[in-house]
């Protein structure tokens, strides 16, 4: 096992982290109202619980690293520095929106801020990171990709494949694995042959770690590690992140798969509330620096909401515009 | 201008980019030392070396997603399935990804992507290496599909392929790979989405694209030969299709047969006819014919497999049919 240098991150981090944990999480939990209540219409898939992956993990990337996210994608885009006006725009089906509201809740991209796109598709991004881990190698560009997948897209053949062609041509990519224990209602128990995801990474080549999931600073630590091995050319890493999603699948999911004394025993490592105590206990912030950053975000989340509902739904002639790029017209890559 | 075969007219296609724009690269199963199932990468390996002509597992689904992600990342990949029958094992990358992202991403997305693939029968491959799959790509907006019947096709349409900043399928045909053909020297591009007047007439259009637009213009010299002046165009592009080409050429004609190797239903031909008969009904003089291979798999059987598939005598019985009642 890869040893894991603790990661103590700056008071300006420190700071950013809880404001973006409690952005994500109250992204998230306005955006299940705004479905309840027919302003968004379609379905989301909460990443309320996982936070601490997505944000622990961009905390070590540099702004031209890229990451490639899930169907459960909103707390990537943030983490990685988005603009949740778009990105809530986008949910509405606004013209303001990430993909000018044809994309929807599962397919954003922003490549501006190293973001390759949200995904439809279990394990649909896993080449598509591979690939531009390909493409920072040929160019030597010194960029990493985080490529998130959860534990259903580790059953994917497309994960085999692409972790082996990473192994074999030592790319510079970090694959980490969301593991929230269940692909839709199955149980990781029964849907995988082996207890931990990152025992697989021995078959292609490459280490594998595994991390608490919970917790900023361990997924961070273990990230770190993992890019700095990609950034000095010595290859990919399968990093495995124990998780938790606190609500359903999807909007319509009741959990009857699984006990509710289960999902009180996660909650209680909450990784908002794990990251306020550490931050009082390192004096990174006292309790009124703590209640100001939440409001911060939370204020965020108002103001996403205020200017998705102001904006305009795309002009009709948006329905067959796009389709294919034409010669000549700008691009943001 | 010098005569190439169509393996060749690809070659140089390929290897004129890789010496254009550093951002072009190879992507496929034994396309090195080997040179590909076919052929066409023979000698780049040796040329451009293993960092552009990237040899890779038998893996077609990572093979293609690897290819957008460095399409969208602002490299160029050309990548080579070695048969068309394993698209099947990369339709989630091309239909769900490839051909999405810029709609669904905007602007920002390009995913300036090259796949090449040899299609076709007439060799007793078997049901599972012998298929014509392009159809599927008409139902799938965002790719576009083309299909060279000529060396200089070949050269000038994968050229164009390459330089397009979408999607693009290049179909091949394995029974066009060792023919000859006039190619010009140096660059030169086919436009995509341009069908070729390969031999003007009067009484009958032919249109076919890929192995069948040689079937179809020897189709012409037969009926020719009876009198009857049949047109043939080389679609070269199924996606975006040149209809006005078409439509046309039905004005002059007043009678339209359909050509294609793929199965009958829901094929290509079954699209033009579709677009005539909307766009163009009044021009008809009779009814539009199609010319496939059956519903069936391709059967491995030599007598079989030709029974299957379109075969020069059917295209003229069936135009004859239709010029003469």
């Amino acid at each position: 096992m890869t040893a894991v240098p603790a990661f103590t991150p700056s008071t300006a981090e420190a700071r950013r982290v809880l404001y973006q944990l409690v952005l994500c999480r109250g992204f998230e939990e306005r955006v299940l109202k705004l479905v309840t209540d027919g302003s968004i219409r379609g379905t989301t898939h909460p990443y309320v619980g996982q936070e601490a992956v997505a944000v622990g993990a961009c905390l070590v990337l540099r702004p031209q690293d890229w990451v490639i996210s899930t169907h459960r994608g909103h707390g990537h885009l943030l983490a990685k520095g988005g603009d949740p006006n778009r990105l809530m725009a986008e949910l509405f089906g606004k013209a303001t929106g990430y993909g000018g509201g044809k994309g929807g809740t599962q397919h954003m991209a922003d490549f501006a801020i190293g973001h390759l796109g949200s995904n439809g598709i279990t394990g649909g991004g896993i080449p598509i990171g591979t690939g531009a881990a390909l493409s920072a190698k040929l160019r030597g560009s010194g960029q990493v990709v985080v490529i998130f997948f959860g534990d259903g897209a580790a059953n994917q053949g497309t994960f085999h494949e692409s972790l082996n062609l990473a192994g074999l041509w030592r790319l510079p990519a970090v694959y980490v694995c969301e593991n929230n224990l269940y692909a839709m209602s199955t149980p990781h128990r029964e849907a995988c042959a082996i207890e931990h995801i990152a025992d697989r990474a021995a078959a292609y080549g490459m280490p594998g770690m595994q991390a608490d999931g919970m917790d900023v600073q361990a997924v961070a630590a273990a990230t770190r590690v993992a890019v700095e091995r990609a950034r000095a050319g010595r290859g990919p890493t399968l990093l495995e992140c124990k998780t938790y999603r606190f609500l359903g699948h999807s909007k319509s999911d009741q959990r009857v798969y699984r006990s509710r004394e289960e999902e009180a025993s996660w909650r209680e490592r909450d990784p908002i509330a794990r990251w306020r105590a550490l931050m009082l206990e390192h004096g990174w912030a006292g309790a009124a620096d703590l209640d100001a950053i939440t409001r911060e975000a939370l204020a965020a989340v108002d103001a996403a909401v205020e200017f998705a509902r102001q904006s305009p739904f795309p002009a009709p002639e948006a329905l067959t515009e796009g389709v294919f790029a034409t010669p000549g017209e700008s691009c943001a890559n | 201008m010098r005569e190439l075969t169509y393996w060749q007219a690809l070659q140089e296609a390929l290897r004129e980019a890789l010496q254009r724009d550093p951002l072009v690269f190879l992507l496929g199963e034994d396309i090195g030392e080997y040179g590909g199932a076919f052929g066409v990468t023979r000698g780049l390996l040796a040329e451009f070396g293993a960092e552009r002509i990237r040899c890779t597992p038998i893996s077609e689904a990572t093979i293609a997603g690897a290819a957008i992600g460095a399409a969208v990342t602002g490299m160029r990949p050309v990548v080579e399935i070695m048969f068309m029958d394993f698209l099947t094992l990369t339709m989630d990358q091309l239909a769900n990804h490839a051909a999405k992202f810029r709609y669904m991403y905007g602007p920002q997305a390009r995913v300036p992507l090259v796949l090449r693939t040899p299609a076709g029968g007439g060799r007793s491959y078997g049901a599972t290496h012998s298929q014509s799959l392009e159809a599927w790509f008409l139902h799938v907006p965002g790719i576009k599909v083309v299909a060279p019947a000529t060396p200089a096709d070949a050269k000038g349409l994968l050229a164009a392929a390459i330089l397009d900043d979408n999607p693009v399928l290049v179909v091949e045909h394995k029974l066009l790979y060792a023919t000859t053909g006039m190619v010009p020297d140096g660059e030169v591009l086919v436009p995509i989405g341009r069908a070729a007047v390969r031999r003007p007439g009067s009484d009958v259009t032919l249109v076919a694209y890929s192995y069948y637009a040689g079937v179809a213009l020897q189709a012409a010299e037969q009926l020719a030969a009876e009198g009857i002046d049949a047109e043939v165009i080389d679609l070269r592009t199924l996606v975006p299709m040149d209809t006005g080409a078409v439509i046309e050429s039905v004005r002059k004609t007043g009678r339209l047969v359909c050509i294609e190797e793929g199965t009958r239903s829901g094929g290509v031909g079954a699209e033009i006819a579709a677009r005539v008969s909307e766009l163009a009904y009044e021009y008809l003089d009779g009814p539009i014919r199609r010319v496939a291979a059956a519903d069936v798999p391709i059967p491995f059987s030599p007598p079989l497999e030709q029974l299957d598939l379109p075969q020069l005598a059917d295209i003229v019985d069936t135009a004859r049919q239709l010029c003469r009642g």
